[in-house]
């Protein structure tokens, strides 16, 4: 072989393996599109008939109890995954002043956004979180680190962390879910155990005021949807670009 | 030469020392025997024997990051799950998995998460 035949032949074999590779990040793309979820899941809160009752906390306790996520006396240890603030803290951004006067003893309940651009999943160095086709931001205990970059990440306060082992502090356990360990990270997870089942969020079924609305985005005839196009609705901090999933209604 | 031997004698001692220990115990040749529960496993015992680990491996990253809540095999279909499968049948945890963990000095770290069901009183 002389040196121009390998030069052509060199060039042949460049082409065709650029040729294999573009084919191969094409029907890769095209593979990631088809396994596309139809579903995107979200909650709509009603501030009116939430505040209905007053002092009510079905929602939490039942949360938190199939969860296993214990009561510390110590508010610094403590964790949340569904938890109530006030107006102020939690729309601090809301700059009308008359909203403020009339919403002013009113206790907001927040959750997990399960945000479109979540910036918690951006930050994690091991990808123990991730979002979901489905949109829900999911994590995976098992990879967590506990290095905390997600909380910091999070505007909303949504995730908490571990300080003490939570296990002596259950004062009831439910065997059918873990509990977490020491060292970790832990967030509401929109009930993805019971979505599987065909359930919707406890806190959702529990709630005796129907007060908060879950579905599939995707569905233009789910509740939440109907409840979306019909009703005035307002986020939490969705300039920050995040897209919240949590949408509040008066 | 003497003092050589002698070293070398009280050496091999030393050094068989475990062995004479098994032997005296009668721990020689112990291999923890296990209670196998009635009916078909997920995968068939030979199999789980060896690879039970990474079965459940693969289960913990199908459930939480696959989001597989099923698994088939040709035994059938089942919920993945430890506590709701897993110890369903294997219902001791201790004469069943600490057994051979313990034999093997393995310290699985699944029982600081998960639950272990309360043992029931054999009837």
């Amino acid at each position: 072989m002389n040196r121009r035949d390998f030069l052509k032949f060199a060039g042949v074999l460049a082409f065709g393996v650029a040729a294999h590779q573009t084919v191969n990040i094409i029907s890769q793309s095209r593979a990631k599109e088809e396994k596309k979820s139809t579903k995107t899941w979200a909650m709509a809160v009603s501030f009116s008939a939430c505040a209905r009752r007053e002092g009510c906390k079905d929602c939490i306790d039942i949360c938190h109890l199939i969860h296993n996520v214990p009561e510390f006396d110590n508010p610094k240890d403590g964790l949340r995954w569904i938890w109530q603030s006030p107006y102020e803290v939690v729309f601090s951004d809301q700059t009308n002043l008359f909203n403020k006067g009339m919403l002013k003893n009113l206790s907001v309940l927040c959750l997990c956004n399960h945000c479109d651009n979540p910036p918690c999943v951006k930050v994690c160095p091991t990808k123990a979180t991730w979002k979901r086709e489905d949109g829900i931001v999911m994590m995976d205990y098992h990879r967590c680190i506990g290095c905390r970059y997600c909380m910091a990440a999070c505007p909303y306060g949504a995730r908490s962390f571990n300080w003490r082992d939570p296990r002596p502090f259950l004062k009831k356990i439910n065997t059918d879910y873990p509990n977490r360990i020491k060292g970790i990270v832990e967030k509401c997870s929109f009930c993805e155990e019971r979505l599987s089942q065909g359930l919707i969020p406890a806190c959702v079924d529990t709630c005796p005021e129907k007060a908060l609305i879950f579905g599939d985005l995707n569905d233009p005839e789910s509740d939440i949807s109907r409840a979306l196009r019909a009703r005035f609705s307002i986020q939490r901090r969705p300039y920050l670009g995040t897209g919240p999933r949590v949408f509040y209604i008066f | 030469m003497l003092k050589i031997i002698a070293g070398l004698v009280c050496f091999l001692i030393i050094l068989f020392s475990p062995v004479g220990y098994n032997i005296i115990t009668g721990r020689t040749y112990y291999v923890p025997m296990l209670k196998v529960p009635q009916g078909d496993c997920v995968e068939s015992t030979v199999y789980m024997r060896k690879r039970h680990m990474e079965v459940l491996e693969r289960w913990r990253n199908a459930y939480v990051r696959d989001g597989i809540k099923r698994y088939i095999s040709i035994n059938g279909i089942y919920r993945i799950g430890l506590t709701g499968t897993c110890l369903k049948c294997h219902s001791n945890k201790a004469e069943f998995c600490d057994r051979c963990h313990d034999y093997g000095g393995i310290k699985p770290k699944c029982w600081d998460c998960h639950h272990i069901p309360e043992v029931k009183a054999e009837k």
